[in-house]
């Protein structure tokens, strides 16, 4: 039977500081549960009652102003057995309202009290997120013109397990401290008290100014609000368990086994529009590369907004291992869209009489040095508009003769889904009739 | 065997096989691949990866689960790093083994949210109060992005202390092609773990079995003991004594903060990483990281291979400074009149590389070689011509 959790050291707090009521509160309430002090962590913020840690003989974590609660979250998250209590100022609260939000919105096991002296006592009396109207403080001295925080009432509606509101002087403080720690749930108690050494002596007030201010307030007390709602860490750690999937990460190896003939760096841009299997026909180009022995770089361009737009993507093929991957000016570029053809226009004017440009008719008035080659990949209506970028592509690579159509076949029968292999596939042999009518039209 | 891969994927890969349990993440460009990653792949590797409200929130859900015995792991960029200012600060007075992914963006606020840079160099190292020592690696392949985040969690749990991964977008989203053997696999050690002392031993208080804060001899980590495991735990981020309490003794302040800087700058030969490509003869001397060496190695080989003469140092631990190693370079090169040090930022990098060779000529009363800095603002990557140009 362990009577006290409490160490030998003596507080540090104010004469008449409710700081000491609370942690005397918690320690009854430890007792009574007879917790295994290497069990329980105490998580302090910032503030007088951040010093509160420091009285007890448990595990102790003494953070940054306002991430009580976030340090609380990754030790519950980390080890959901851990018994895991908060100690926080009101001052902490409304730094870290994100927290207390998110915390609240999770339901994660953590007991948060609130040590609510509606100030900041430790750097000189500041007015806090809980400050009533007309409080005045060091920084508010014609009185408070914010409304407090419903502390309770925020978490309540934001899915906390346990909200209660009350005050140090409270005697069933360590019967609520205790059934909110057993309450495995997000348990949140504001706890109102007084700090003499501002708040009190700034506005006059005593123990029962508590109980007037909270009544003009129209705040409730007691317990606020209770729901059962599943644990967030012990929820996490029961799905991960459960979980079964094969290890991702790891797609097979490309072992090649085709050659090509390519003897120097090679860049193709691929220009099209969001949705048009821009970036996967690059990859689609790209590992068929390393297939044929090839070293290959893929880098892709697109708006944020990425349904929309263009979609550009540059794929570099060489013999050799591709230490830069910044393209000035393509070897081929192929403009399969309007929207590419806009994205693309620096590409474009980099071309050279040495440059091969892929085209479709709609675009063959693009003004460039470069061979054109228009592709009429429209004209047979096949595979539908969704195709034109990888046929586009799949014909470039064909003509230009950059790796064996065996590489671009296997590549493409790498893929995962049934369904968008064939499409692939068919895309592969609309290439090669694309290519017969290109060469039979000169 | 080869294989089409970017570096967030390396990264995560490397993060599973270095045994990382916990992940905290804000999504942010170009970082969010990792995020998805982490969150798809870690539950079925036995650990818990969770999308935190915000990177502060990430960052310190991280540095609890840490002291609570994961090996953690978190990933952002310029805004977040921001955002992960104070709390660096943290993981570096609680001691904290944490690795943190910056795959770098071009800033300043908002910036180039998918342009590549190098600009958080010095933010790294420098963006928390105190100024005290992290350590900070930059890999120059996808290949080296798995292997330095292995060699990152080894020195995060050596160390105790925060280890930053030092990528970019280019890096971090590009695919490139890795053969399978380039791929190293440097041990992963396991954090000291304390013993029990004896009820009664000196110096604990009734209720300690060990002491957490106790440095034995002042610049090595204090074994480790888990929230949940057999010892009582005070962490604080505030000045401590060896029990974990507050304290403004100046003696034992200073001895904290001491301890702090000396258990990473005492030990910087076993963090310092470079991969010298020298060339007798060379006038010039290339150093460069991350993505930017990659444009140094092929400015080198196509010089090379025109018969001109260079020789290239690529820093793969940008902090601590590899000061020992780069002299040596620099001292190895006796024709050596120009040092080129290109980076993504406004000569982050290049200020170290100066302080250091400077120093170093006056010390051995040598005329110190130009040290000329090669930069590019515009989110575009060093060429390797820009680099040939260069050349003496």
């Amino acid at each position: 039977m362990r009577e006290t959790y409490r160490n030998e050291r003596k507080y540090p707090f104010c004469p008449g500081c409710g700081h000491g009521l609370i942690l005397d509160a918690l320690n009854r309430a430890l007792a009574r549960l007879q917790l295994d002090p290497t069990q329980v962590v105490l998580v302090s913020d910032i503030g007088c009652q951040g010093l509160g840690d420091q009285y007890f003989a448990v595990n102790a974590f003494h953070g940054l102003h306002g991430r009580s609660i976030a340090y609380a979250t990754g030790i519950k998250l980390a080890n959901p057995d851990l018994k895991v209590i908060v100690l926080m100022g009101d001052g902490g609260a409304g730094i870290g309202g994100a927290h207390l939000l998110s915390a609240a919105r999770r339901n994660i096991g953590l007991t948060v009290l609130v040590f609510n002296n509606f100030n900041f006592g430790m750097t000189g009396g500041e007015h806090s997120a809980t400050t009533p109207e007309g409080g005045v403080t060091a920084t508010t001295r014609g009185g408070n013109l914010e409304r407090p925080l419903d502390l309770c009432a925020t978490v309540a509606v934001n899915g906390a397990g346990l909200a209660w509101r009350g005050t140090a002087f409270d005697r069933d403080l360590p019967d609520v401290i205790a059934d909110a720690i057993c309450s495995e749930s997000f348990a949140l108690l504001d706890i109102w008290e007084l700090c003499t050494a501002y708040y009190v002596a700034n506005n006059a007030w005593s123990r029962k100014s508590l109980i007037e201010s909270r009544a003009a307030l129209g705040l409730a007390e007691g317990y606020v609000h209770r729901e059962s709602r599943p644990e967030f860490a012990h929820t996490l750690h029961a799905a991960a368990a459960e979980t079964t999937r094969a290890p991702g990460l790891r797609p097979a190896p490309l072992a090649p086994q085709y050659t090509s003939a390519l003897d120097r760096k090679y860049t193709i841009v691929l220009a099209g529009s969001a949705g048009g299997k821009v970036r996967s026909a690059a990859r689609l180009a790209a590992e068929a590369g390393v297939l044929s022995g090839l070293w290959a770089a893929q880098q892709d361009d697109y708006p944020v907004t990425v349904q929309t737009g263009h979609s550009i993507s540059e794929v570099i093929l060489s013999p050799d291992e591709v230490l830069f991957t910044g393209v000035e000016r393509p070897d081929a570029l192929i403009v399969a869209t309007g929207e590419g053809r806009r994205a693309a226009a620096r590409y474009l004017s980099a071309l050279t009489d040495a440059s091969v440009f892929f085209v479709t008719p709609e675009h063959r008035d693009l003004e460039t040095p470069a061979r054109k080659v228009v592709l009429d990949v429209g004209a047979s209506g096949r595979g539908g508009k969704k195709q034109h970028a990888l046929v586009m592509l799949l014909a470039a690579i064909r003509l230009l003769n950059i790796m064996p159509v065996e590489a671009l076949e296997a590549a493409i029968r790498r893929g995962r889904r049934a369904d968008v292999i064939e499409e692939n596939l068919a895309a592969l042999a609309h290439s090669k009739d694309l290519i017969k009518s290109c060469l039979q039209n000169g | 065997m080869r294989e089409l891969i970017d570096g967030a994927t390396a990264i995560a890969r490397a993060a599973l096989d270095a045994g990382c349990t916990f992940f905290a993440g804000y999504p942010i460009s170009p970082a969010t691949p990792l995020l998805l990653h982490m969150i798809r792949e870690l539950p079925a590797a036995g650990g818990i990866a969770v999308q935190a409200e915000d990177e502060i929130a990430a960052i310190s859900m991280c540095i609890g689960a840490a002291m609570t015995g994961a090996r953690a792991l978190t990933a952002t960029s310029g805004p977040g790093m921001s955002l992960f200012s104070e709390s660096i600060g943290l993981a570096i007075m609680g001691e904290t083994p944490l690795v943190i992914v910056d795959a770098q963006r071009m800033g300043p606020a908002t910036g180039g949210a998918t342009t590549p840079a190098q600009g958080d160099v010095q933010f790294v190292r420098r963006g928390s109060s105190g100024g005290y020592p992290i350590i900070a690696l930059a890999p120059d392949s996808v290949a080296e992005c798995y292997t330095l985040t292995l060699r990152a969690f080894d020195l995060a749990e050596r160390f105790r202390c925060p280890v930053f991964l030092m990528t970019d977008k280019e890096m971090f989203q590009s695919l490139s092609t890795v053969a399978l053997e380039d791929y190293a696999h440097p041990p992963v050690r396991d954090r000291a773990v304390a013993a029990a002392l004896p009820p009664g031993a000196p110096g604990l208080r009734s209720e300690e079995s060990y002491l957490p804060w106790r440095f034995d001899p002042i610049d090595c980590p204090p074994p480790f003991s888990a929230y949940g495991g057999p010892h009582i735990v005070r962490f604080t981020g505030s000045s401590h004594d060896e029990h974990g309490f507050l304290t403004k003794e100046p003696e034992k302040v200073g001895r904290l903060n001491e301890h702090l800087w000396r258990k990473i700058e005492d030990h910087v030969g076993e963090i310092e990483l470079a991969r010298a490509d020298l060339q007798d003869g060379s006038r010039t001397l290339f150093i460069s990281y991350g993505v930017t060496a990659r444009a140094m190695s092929k400015a080198v080989t196509e010089h090379r291979a025109r018969g001109g003469v260079v020789s290239a140092l690529t820093v793969q631990s940008l902090w601590p400074l590899p000061e020992r190693l780069i002299l040596q370079t620099v001292a190895a090169l006796s024709a050596l009149e120009r040092i080129v040090v290109a980076e993504l930022n406004l000569g982050d990098y290049c200020a170290e590389i100066e302080r250091i060779v400077y120093r170093w000529a006056a010390r051995n009363r040598l005329p110190a070689p130009e040290i000329v800095g090669l930069h590019r603002l515009d989110g575009e990557l060093i060429t390797p011509a820009q680099f040939v140009e260069l050349i003496l």
